[in-house]
This record gives structure tokens, C-alpha cells and sequence, in this order.
């Protein structure tokens, strides 16, 4: 278990707005994407301001705000420099979004002699640089760790192994997965532990192995649970652009595809991405490289972002700056730790999940046409063969199955039922002790005892046998109706046969053994 | 000590190792493969336990013997396919405890039964089969590091040669059944196991069909004297009740 501790620095993107253009001192700020409020400064907030306001509405709440567009740009170009400073405190910062770093908290501790006490450096140390709201979290895993920070004040930690109760109240929108907590709304779920509760192979059906993970971070049960596996070499991903791109807005355009050609290969093989690094390459081989992380994991839109804030910076960093003088020419992205995803509980051992069961049949469909795989469900009738509905894997029954418990057939077989029963009955002749063919008259009254069973051509000698049971089907429709008379019978080699006569053929229904 | 007693303990001994599992490079003992539940009767009979996830099994033609191995695993929510076998009786298989949601039937694969039970192992936990076709030795060793990695389990009716154990039936015993009257009821019967590690045959006694009460609890069932239990006599001969009771 990894213990990580994420620093937060509140409304970002109002504190990168102030430190980078003049706005006026103590007015109350916004900032908006399109029409809608993202950020808003304490102030503005007490005023009534709220994320996700409309701008009208939030002038309505405080008339003298101070409204700005968002620029993620500049949030990266502002964040940055403050993390290299936390560098020289604690080094192996890893930048989870502008506003949002985490470190392993292993060294620090060490050094300062406790996680409390390394949280409270770190945080003593971004209020000295001007960032009085700056709060951490110490917790096993980025996820909770951030849960932490964004209710400390200004240090919280949550002891090892307390992650699941830590979470369990915390409403399921801190995710960052909207649709998902819509839907779990929907579905009565409202907090992290309720959506723990539910059974992980079910979570994976439903929400696919995005849902796993976030099931897995909601039970606090965060990556690193065992060591940071090194991803194979063949998932990174190189994008190279002929000629070099120079403008930001392109290179994001550009590789867009490629992101998510990232993504698909590794969930491909049920992994999620929650360390990137990302390489920004110049045409005469100059390197501009950060490592990214991610509380849940990268998607393509996430790593689009990345990118474009790495690009923001690069044109502030002299080095960079250099390296990417004339554009861009190839990015490569190369995940840094990958985490299993969907991973089952142990025990469920050959319990695969649904996606892959579907993924193997389907397969076999290939081989052998649609028809070559079968579900089988119970359906209505007398004959064994009859009530067996086989349908072609992944189509529904036609008719909705009817278990035999719920509607008596009368006629048909008390238990036990035979365990191989032939798709069409298998002639045979049964024969009275002298070689004569047992017969049923009218009134089922037999004609002679069965003494022998020839089944193709091999006889057995009888040594137990009950019947006649009359079996009529269909006998509302002449033209379909069916008369037979069923025989149970045990012959020398102890095996156990279900016989049929039909007028004065004989075969077999089903075998017992 | 005999040599025969001295190759029976010595036998035992690798068996009680190899089921402790191997010892580690860092030293630890490392997990065995796990051990999928199976029928307590034939539980006791078998070297693990149960079913090796990765191991093959062979099974006599007994269709009642499969589904009482597949039961168990279904049971437990494993999903089972079931190539080959166009005449798998589905209704005595749900009433001995198959879950019909978590299984699928192949009954046609004609000669592609190997591809077909290949691409199953990929995620399926246990596979029945009839062999179609005469397996070669590398075809089915190449099968069987497949079933390793994914921890599927094989069960073959028919012969096949890299089995862990081969289990057959044998004295199929049928009560209920008079001569002219009654209902077949239950059978029981003996199952022999093979085992490829421990060499030596396994008996035991399993209810095949019918209610799973204690073995013999009810001593008015009348019992059908079948050739195979020894019985020479030309007519045939139902044991009275008291009969039964003392045999």
C-alpha cells in the first residue's frame, strides 16, 4: 500500500488569474467557460457565486464581479514554477492538473520525522509563498488523498487502512464521472461507501472497466496496492507530424487520435493509466518531457490537455522553449504505471468476466456460424426433447422461459430425468422372452413382457422395467396429435433407459446413465 | 516394508508436497493453482481435493457423471461449455444444481473441437468435451499450457493423454424399478478414480441420480440385481427388502 499525500491549492484558476494580470484588488472574481462559472474566488463565493452558475446569475449575486474566460494555459503556466519550488522541499512531484500536485510520501516523512509534520512543511511553505488556502491530504492512494485535502484544514490524514471509512460518506460526484453519478443517483446510490457495496462483478457489467475503477477508488481500494507494474514497452504511443507543428491549438487537433488509440490498447488489455509520461520532441531531436499523474486515470480527452498545458509551459521554460523553437514534431506518450482494471476478487477464479465469456463464444461463433453456440432455457411440453429451448448465443428466447416448476405438464417425467437425451429418438426393438416384439393394445394392456432391448443390433437382457405411461400430445388438433406409451427400463449392465413406442415402433427417449 | 508399500508412501509423500504448492525463488511458498469445488463424493477421491484449475480430466461415457462434475463448479457460479455432447440431458443437469445461465452448448464442432475448446479455455472455467477426433500428444499439450495459464478446467469424455485423473463409473445400482410397476427412484454407484500422480486406484460410492440422502438409508427400496454386480443367474432376481438391508 502506497501512503501519498496530494496538496491542493483551492479556485485555481482565480489565484493563476490574479498572479498573472492585474485585476482589481478585492472585487470578487469568476471564471467562466463559455457561459457558465468553473472558478470563483472566497469572496465571490460568500457573495453567493456558485461553479456551474450562469454568468447572468452571477452578476445578479454580486454586481461588482470581476468576470474572466478560462485558460488552462495560464493555470499550467502559473502552476508549474510552484511545484519546481516544492521540488527543492520534496523531490518526485508528480502534477495531477494546474492547482492539484502528489508526491510518495515516504521521503518526506522520513525526513521530517512524520506525515503530519512533512504535510504541515509542505503546506507552512505555500503559505509563505502567498497561497494562504493551500490544504493537504495524506492518504493510502492519490484518490482518497485528494478527498483529504480538499476537507483539510489545512492537513488531514487519513491513517493506513482508513481509506474506505474515510470515503464512505462522501458523495459519488467527487468521482469527476458525471454520467456515472447520474446514473447511480438514479439508481439510490448517493455516496462513495454505497457505491462500494455493490457487488464488483455487477459494477463491471453495468459501467464497464472504467466503472471497475472507479469501484475500486470509491472502496479505497487505490492502485498501488501492489508494486507500480512496469507497462510493457509496445503501449506507448509516438505521434509524429510532417511537417512540425508550431501552433499549440495543432499539435492538440493532432493528436487527438493517437490519444485515444493510447487508451484503447491499454484498456485492451485491462489496464488504466495513472502515471503518463509525455514527451514533446523538436524536429532536431530537442526533448520538452514531464510526468503526469492522474487521481482516477488518463482518458484521451485528459491527455489532450496535458499536452496543451505542457505546451503553455515550454514557451516559458528557456530550455524547452529551445527544444521546440521550430514546432513540434513528434509526441510521445508513454505510460509511467499502469493499474489493472476490472480486477476480479481471488476466489472468482474461472469466474471471467462477462465481456470476455461473450468475447469467447463469440469466437466460437466464428469458427462455426451463429447457430454453433447454444443457450439452452426450459419451455413447455411432454417429450424431453420438446422442453429444452435452445437458442443461438447472445439472442434472447423467443418465448420467455417457463421453468417446469410453475406450470404442471401433466404427463410429463417425475424426477430423477435422464441425463442424455437424444435431439431424435433412437430406434430399437423390444422383444418378449421368446423374440416376439412387445405390442400395446387398447386400453394400454401389453402384449407380453419385455425381456430383451436390441439397440442397433446388440441385445441386452431386461431385468427391471415399468409402463406402460400413455403420452397423447396435441390432442385438441388431429391433424397434429401424437399417441405414444412410455416405458422405463433397467437392463443387465445396469444402465437405465426411457423407452417411447409409438404405434409399433420403439426407441429411445433418454438414457439414465 | 514391501517395495509395492514402499512405492504407495512414497507416492503419498510427492502428493503431499505437490499440493503445499512449490516453494518460491524468494523463498515463499507460492500459491497452488486454485482448486475448483466438485461433488464431495468424488471430492474425497481425487488428489486436490476438487478440479485443479488447469488440469485435465478424463471421463468414462457416463452422461450422469459429467453433470455431477459440472455441478459443483456451476453451482459456484464458474461458467461451463459443453462441446461435442449433442445429447447433454439440460433438464437432469438443472435439477442437479447447473445454473442454465452460466452455460453454453457447442453440440456440433465436427472436427474444429480442438480450436473450439481452445478459444473456450481463453475464459470459460470449465470445458467438457467429447473428442470428435483422435488428439495428438502435441495438441494436447499445447491445450494443456493454455488451460494452465488461464486456470480452465478440461473435463474430456473419452480418452486423453495428459490427464490428471481419469474417473469412470462402475456397479450402477437402480431402485424403484419392479417388474412391471414402480418408477426409477435413484442410483447409486461406484466411482473409480486414476489418478496420474498417485497411481494407484480410488473407490468410492456417489448417489448418480435421484435424491442425494445418505447412501442406503432406506432399506425398503427394492435393489435390481444387475449381471455386472456378479449375478449369473439367467432370470432375473429383485432382492427383497430384509435382503437388502443385510447385504
Amino acid at each position: 500500500m502506497e501512503r501519498c499525500l496530494v496538496l491542493w491549492l483551492p479556485d485555481w484558476p482565480v489565484t493563476a488569474l490574479m498572479r498573472s494580470s492585474i485585476v482589481p484588488a478585492h472585487a470578487p472574481i469568476a471564471v467562466l467557460v463559455g457561459n457558465s462559472v468553473v472558478a470563483c474566488s472566497a469572496l465571490a463565493r460568500r457573495l453567493g457565486v456558485r461553479r456551474g452558475m450562469r454568468r447572468r446569475d452571477a452578476h445578479a449575486r454580486a454586481p461588482g464581479l470581476h468576470l474572466a474566460s478560462a485558460d488552462p494555459g495560464r493555470d499550467a503556466r502559473e502552476f508549474l514554477p510552484v511545484v519546481d519550488r516544492l521540488e527543492q522541499l520534496a523531490p518526485g512531484m508528480q502534477i495531477i492538473r494546474p492547482g492539484l500536485a502528489a508526491i510518495r510520501i515516504r521521503g518526506p516523512a522520513r525526513y521530517y520525522g512524520g506525515e503530519a509534520p512533512a504535510a504541515q512543511a509542505l503546506v507552512a511553505h505555500l503559505r509563505a509563498e502567498g497561497f494562504p488556502e493551500a490544504a493537504a491530504g495524506v492518504a493510502d492512494g492519490r484518490f482518497t488523498a485528494e478527498q483529504a485535502a480538499r476537507r483539510a484544514a489545512p492537513v488531514l490524514v487519513v491513517p493506513a487502512g482508513g481509506a474506505a471509512e474515510f470515503l464512505a460518506p462522501i458523495a459519488v460526484e467527487s468521482l469527476g464521472d458525471d454520467a456515472l453519478a447520474r446514473l447511480l443517483d438514479q439508481l439510490g446510490v448517493r455516496t462513495l461507501g454505497g457505491f462500494a457495496a455493490l457487488g464488483a462483478d455487477h459494477v463491471l457489467e453495468r459501467f464497464g472497466p472504467t466503472g471497475a475503477h472507479l469501484h475500486a477508488l470509491a472502496a479505497g481500494r487505490d492502485s498501488r496496492r501492489v508494486a507500480p507494474r512496469r507497462p510493457p514497452p509496445e503501449l506507448a504511443r509516438e505521434i509524429a507530424f510532417e511537417p512540425p507543428l508550431t501552433i499549440a491549438d495543432q499539435v492538440a487537433f493532432g493528436i487527438r487520435m493517437g490519444a485515444e488509440e493510447f487508451v484503447a490498447g491499454l484498456v485492451d488489455r485491462q489496464l488504466a493509466c495513472t502515471e503518463l509520461r509525455i514527451e514533446l520532441i523538436g524536429p532536431r531531436g530537442g526533448i520538452a518531457e514531464r510526468l503526469w499523474a492522474h487521481t482516477s486515470s488518463f482518458d484521451a480527452a485528459s491527455i489532450v490537455d496535458r499536452v496543451r498545458w505542457q505546451l503553455d509551459v515550454a514557451s516559458a521554460d528557456a530550455r524547452s522553449a529551445e527544444a521546440l523553437a521550430e514546432g513540434v514534431a513528434t509526441v510521445r506518450l508513454t505510460p509511467e504505471a499502469v493499474d489493472p482494471i476490472g480486477e476480479h476478487e481471488p476466489g472468482l477464479f474461472g469466474g471471467a468476466s462477462d465481456e470476455r465469456v461473450h468475447h469467447a463464444f463469440a469466437r466460437v461463433q466464428a469458427i462455426l456460424g451463429h447457430r454453433g453456440v447454444l443457450t439452452a432455457s426450459l419451455g413447455g411440453g411432454r417429450r424431453l426433447a420438446d422442453r429444452i429451448v435452445l437458442t443461438p448465443w447472445g439472442e434472447r428466447p423467443i418465448a420467455a422461459a417457463r421453468t417446469g416448476d410453475d406450470r404442471p405438464w401433466p404427463g410429463s417425467l417425475p424426477p430423477p430425468l435422464p441425463s442424455a437425451v437424444p435431439q431424435d429418438p433412437i430406434p430399437i426393438a423390444v422383444e418378449t422372452e421368446d423374440g416376439s416384439p412387445v405390442r400395446v393394445r387398447a386400453r394400454a394392456h401389453l402384449d407380453g413382457h419385455p425381456a430383451r432391448l436390441r439397440i442397433q443390433g446388440s441385445a441386452r437382457r431386461i431385468v427391471a422395467w415399468s409402463g406402460p405411461w400413455p403420452l397423447i400430445e396435441h390432442n385438441w388438433d388431429p391433424g397434429t396429435m401424437r399417441r405414444a406409451h412410455r416405458f422405463q427400463a433397467v437392463d443387465e449392465s445396469g444402465s437405465a433407459w426411457l423407452l417411447l413406442l409409438e404405434g409399433d415402433d420403439w426407441s429411445i427417449e433418454g438414457g439414465y446413465d | 516394508m514391501t517395495n509395492a508399500a514402499e512405492v504407495a508412501r512414497l507416492r503419498a509423500r510427492i502428493e503431499q508436497v505437490e499440493r503445499l504448492g512449490r516453494v518460491g525463488r524468494s523463498g515463499r511458498i507460492a500459491a497452488a493453482a486454485p482448486v475448483l469445488p466438485v461433488a464431495p463424493g468424488i471430492a474425497r477421491l481425487l488428489p486436490d481435493r476438487g478440479l485443479r484449475a488447469g488440469g485435465a480430466y478424463a471421463l468414462g461415457r457416463s452422461g450422469a457423471l459429467l453433470t455431477t462434475m459440472l455441478a459443483a463448479p456451476s453451482a459456484a457460479g464458474i461458467w461451463c461449455a459443453v462441446v461435442g455432447i449433442p445429447e447433454f440431458g439440460v433438464e437432469s443437469a438443472l435439477a442437479a444444481g447447473v445454473d442454465l445461465e452460466r452455460i453454453a452448448f457447442v453440440p456440433h464442432p465436427g472436427d474444429r473441437w480442438l480450436g473450439v475448446v481452445g478459444a473456450l479455455a481463453e475464459s470459460i472455467g470449465v470445458v467438457a468435451v467429447r473428442p470428435g477426433t483422435r488428439v495428438r500428444d502435441a495438441e494436447a499439450s499445447r491445450l494443456a499450457a493454455r488451460l494452465r495459464e488461464r486456470h480452465a478446467v478440461l473435463l474430456v469424455q473419452g480418452a486423453w493423454p495428459l490427464a490428471e485423473a481419469r474417473l469412470d463409473i462402475e456397479d450402477r445400482e437402480w431402485t424403484g424399478l419392479g417388474s412391471g410397476h414402480g418408477l426409477l427412484e435413484r442410483c447409486t454407484a461406484g466411482v473409480v478414480v486414476a489418478s496420474r500422480r498417485s497411481g494407484a486406484l480410488r473407490r468410492g460410492r456417489i448417489v448418480l441420480a435421484g435424491a442425494h440422502d445418505a447412501l442406503g438409508s432406506s432399506a425398503t427400496q427394492r435393489r435390481i440385481e444387475t449381471a455386472e454386480r456378479g449375478s449369473n443367474s439367467a432370470q432375473q432376481r429383485i432382492e427383497t427388502p430384509d435382503r437388502a438391508a443385510a447385504g
